[in-house]
């Protein structure tokens, strides 16, 4: 749990946050996930592209404890992991869902303080008694989960339920409630799926403000432009393995990249090769492929 | 027709001459009350007095009196608009059905019964024909249904007689339900309320009611207390308050099923048998002669046990169960229930250990004594004669409100939104630091505790602990279908849903006992229909109350984006250019 996050030799390597190494997932005889390494700085933001059912939900079920890869070992500030997803989160990793998972039924203040969850410890015999140490624990995640409320901008609909939110708001919703847990690393999953270009630009501003918080992020996504225009880093998956990692301008140029997305031209074919500088054709690609991922989940 | 042409929303009849239709229906049926409706006393109720009301004929004066304040609001008499925020027409309609079900419903009763038309007087004719009328006149109204507007905040000092008079009013109403004395009296009663209810909820009356308790929570606490008091000080005699007792058993062990089932969503079809560890529990150290422990703890010490054995079986029975989900533990907690049955049935010592003394069960259980107050004899508190039943209805009215409070006060905190959480997406709440399994384990031992604890107070009420009392399923309360169908029909994750759910499960049935085996046929009957018109329960959650505020936003919204959309359409054509 938290005590054991804190170790001596986490103290060393203050830089990095996440450190994965050799991460792998075998559902039977399919190899989701193949030796996956990724390791991400302090206030650093990571894009993780790939085509369709290259497996970067799978490898972020995998951070955050949903699966137990079969092989690898993820180190969070130098501690291992524990491979059960409240402990994950409880240690300081936050994560959103694909397929927007909110607490439908509940109203949106509520479903940030659930988030507040692995920082309070309040019990039953404390609810039933309600003494001051309980009304003042309250008290904090309120005011909490409403800054966090704010901060994004959904601040007006706290008392309202969650299911009954706008699309671009439920996504939002998400990141405030993985931002309660307070988190050092958040892990984005296709936060803007589904959004139109003014709210993919709010979205880039958010992630930044989440970085200008402290914290590190990953992303998934499908949106090019919005991944080259934010991260800091830029990993590409394809089919289980990591096939480049580097700057945005080095994924971009890269034959490969390209060659996974858009497949190799056949010879003779006249088809033309894609300027590899983030061209409509590449986005419009990857734009479409953005609409489901089913293998993944 | 012009009556589908009304419900169109096409009167072709003018609303005046339709308003004034529903007015003297109304008028004429008030005066039908104070006439005989049959010449013979044989009618149940005596309904052969020219001059005063008598028998059902109080129920259609009351709904009466209530139509005619109804036709007062569709004639815009000042001081009376608050009664139906959302539109009078529907309010009318309900009350003009209430009347005209419940009327007629007694009047073919005194035909079927006297066998013929002709048992009916001039009074009967007029009752017939002068609740048609409303009835009619209502539905030539076009509906005004409308969003209600907002409320104007009351003083305090009016919100808090306006709820507690609201909750005396439900009291007598139940009050008045309980002893109803003859199969016709409670039948004209449903119906009557049936419809009463269905017209004031879409006048939106009830829903501000529940604002207005909902913001002075203490306040309706309070109130409800004292009119449970009141209850038992108006009652002559025990016979009702045993009718009480029941109800309140029921209802307590309902809500603590609602902590498990409406809060953390498990569902659990065993639950009757943890009131069954409590009550046996009771009744093996009660000093019971039957009992194979020959000691008699006293109360607090069986209550204490009583509680946490319950809570340790549930945990037992959890610890296993609760790594399933949904239909799985559905299953498997039906199995636990019966098992338990079962196994008491067969502590006998013979086909097992001599423990629970078989299908004889634990009998002569003492009743309580606390404080000197012997809860077996009869007392006269305040002028009032306290027979057995009503010594216990204090205590269970005790324990119902240790578990109300338990319930509210567990709700709004960390640990009820980790179990409405787990409930809405486990995934997620997990995701979110819920310790999934630890937060289910606690909802049941938190659960079957609360029905220990009633399980404690029914030994001694009972008397008598038998296994073939905690049943799956059973023509009476409490086992575990009609539990779960209290929690289920009344409303899941409120307090009120399941008390009232409970009330009605146990009137119903006992009730109307003509009805035989048929009973259960007619019970699953209505729980078909209640799913189909209102599978919310009949006292929704929150999410009623929460309806006005998202309407609001969801424009604000709706604007929002469709200049955002405006605006990204012409930034968009300005980058293709």
């Amino acid at each position: 749990m938290t005590t054991t996050m804190t170790q001596p030799d986490g103290a060393t390597s203050t830089a990095t946050v996440l450190e994965a190494r050799g991460v792998t997932m075998r559902f039977g005889g399919l190899v989701a996930v193949d030796g996956v390494d990724l390791h991400v700085a302090d206030r650093e933001i990571v894009g993780l592209i790939g085509p369709n059912g290259a497996g970067k939900t799978t490898f972020f079920n995998c951070l955050t404890g949903l699966y137990v890869p079969t092989s690898g070992q993820v180190r969070y500030k130098g501690a291992v992991l524990p491979a059960k997803p409240y402990r994950v989160t409880q240690a300081g990793i936050a994560r959103t869902f694909q397929n927007i998972r909110l607490f439908a039924n509940m109203t949106v203040l509520e479903n940030v303080m659930v988030g507040r969850h692995s920082r309070t410890k309040e019990g039953l015999f404390s609810a039933i008694g309600r003494g001051p140490r309980y009304r003042a624990a309250e008290r904090d995640s309120r005011d909490k989960s409403r800054e966090l409320l704010d901060f994004l901008g959904i601040g007006k609909h706290a008392g309202s339920l969650a299911r009954n939110l706008p699309y671009g708001d439920q996504r939002k919703l998400e990141i405030a409630r993985a931002m309660a847990s307070d988190p050092g690393l958040i892990l984005l999953d296709e936060p803007t799926a589904g959004m139109n270009p003014q709210e993919t630009r709010a979205t880039q501003e958010v992630v930044f403000k989440i970085r200008e918080r402290g914290l590190a992020v990953i992303v998934i996504e499908h949106d090019m432009r919005f991944i080259f225009n934010l991260c800091d880093r830029v990993a590409v998956l394809v089919q289980g393995r990591k096939l480049v990692e580097g700057t945005p301008a080095q994924v971009q140029s890269d034959e490969r990249v390209i060659a996974a997305y858009l497949g190799t031209p056949v010879a003779g074919d006249g088809a033309e090769p894609v300027s590899p500088d983030g061209s409509p054709p590449a986005s419009d690609a990857a734009g479409t492929a953005a609409e489901d991922e089913g293998t993944a989940s | 027709m012009t009556l589908e042409a009304s419900l169109a929303g096409q009167p072709r009849v003018s609303p005046s001459l339709a308003k004034a239709l529903v007015a003297l229906g109304t008028v004429l049926t008030l005066v039908s009350t104070f006439l005989a409706w049959t010449w013979t006393p044989d009618f149940p109720g005596d309904l052969s007095v020219n001059g005063y009301p008598g028998g059902n004929q109080w129920i259609t004066l009351v709904v009466s009196v209530l139509l005619l304040v109804a036709v007062g609001v569709s004639y815009d008499v000042p001081g009376l608009r608050w009664i139906a925020p959302r539109g009078h027409v529907r309010l009318l309609r309900g009350l003009a059905l209430a009347n005209l079900v419940s009327t007629w419903y007694v009047l073919l009763a005194i035909a079927f019964e006297l066998n013929g038309l002709a048992n009916w007087v001039s009074g009967s004719w007029v009752a017939a024909i002068a609740t048609l009328l409303p009835a009619a006149g209502s539905f030539l109204l076009a509906d005004d249904r409308r969003e209600p507007q907002r409320a104007r905040p009351l003083p305090r000092w009016v919100q808090v007689p306006i709820i507690f008079v609201a909750i005396m009013v439900a009291m007598f109403v139940a009050d008045y339900g309980i002893s109803t004395g003859y199969t016709e009296e409670f039948v004209g009663f449903a119906f009557a309320i049936g419809f009463a209810a269905w017209g004031l909820n879409s006048s939106g009356v009830l829903t501000r009611l529940t604002a207005l308790t909902a913001k002075n929570r203490v306040v309706t606490s309070l109130s409800a207390l004292v009119a449970a008091l009141v209850f038992v000080f108006i009652q002559n005699g025990d016979a009702y308050n045993s009718v009480a007792d029941d109800i309140l058993i029921f209802a307590t062990v309902a809500l603590g099923l609602n902590i498990v089932v409406g809060l953390a969503g498990l569902l659990d079809l065993g639950y009757v048998a943890f009131l069954g560890v409590g009550a046996y529990t009771a009744a093996l150290v009660s000093g019971a002669a039957s009992s194979r422990f020959h000691v008699a703890y006293p109360f607090w010490a069986q209550l204490v046990l009583g509680i946490v054995v319950s809570m340790i079986a549930g945990v037992i029975i959890g610890a296993p169960t609760l790594r399933l989900r949904g239909d799985y533990l559905a299953i498997v907690t039906l199995g636990f229930g019966e098992i338990f049955r079962i196994v008491v049935n067969n502590l006998n010592g013979q086909s097992g250990p001599d423990l629970t003394n078989g299908p004889e069960g634990v009998y002569g259980v003492p009743d309580l004594k606390l404080f000197g107050y012997d809860f077996g004899r009869t007392h006269t508190l305040l002028g009032t004669t306290f027979g057995k039943f009503g010594n216990y209805y204090l205590l269970l009215l005790a324990a119902m409100a240790i578990v109300v409070f338990i319930f509210a006060r567990v709700n709004d905190s960390r640990l009820g939104r980790a179990w409405v959480a787990i409930r809405e997406d486990e995934t997620a709440a997990e995701a979110m630091g819920i310790h999934g399994y630890r937060f289910k384990l606690l909802a049941f031992g938190l659960g079957a505790a609360l029905a220990g604890l009633a399980g404690t107070i029914n030994a001694h009420l009972l008397n008598t602990v038998t296994p073939d009392q905690y049943n799956f399923s059973a023509t009476s309360p409490p086992n575990s279908a009609f539990l779960l169908a209290a929690v289920v029909l009344g409303g899941m994750g409120t307090i009120t849903g399941p008390l009232l759910g409970a009330a009605l499960l146990y009137l119903v049935p006992y009730k109307l006992q003509f009805f035989n085996n048929k009973q259960l046929l007619l019970f699953g009957l209505a729980l078909i229909l209640m799913m189909r018109f209102r599978p919310e329960g009949l006292v929704p959650s929150r999410r009623r109350q929460l309806e006005f505020h998202e309407e609001q936003i969801a424009e604000a919204e709706a604007h929002e984006a469709v200049l955002a959309d405006a605006q990204g359409a012409q930034e968009e054509a300005g980058a293709a250019a």
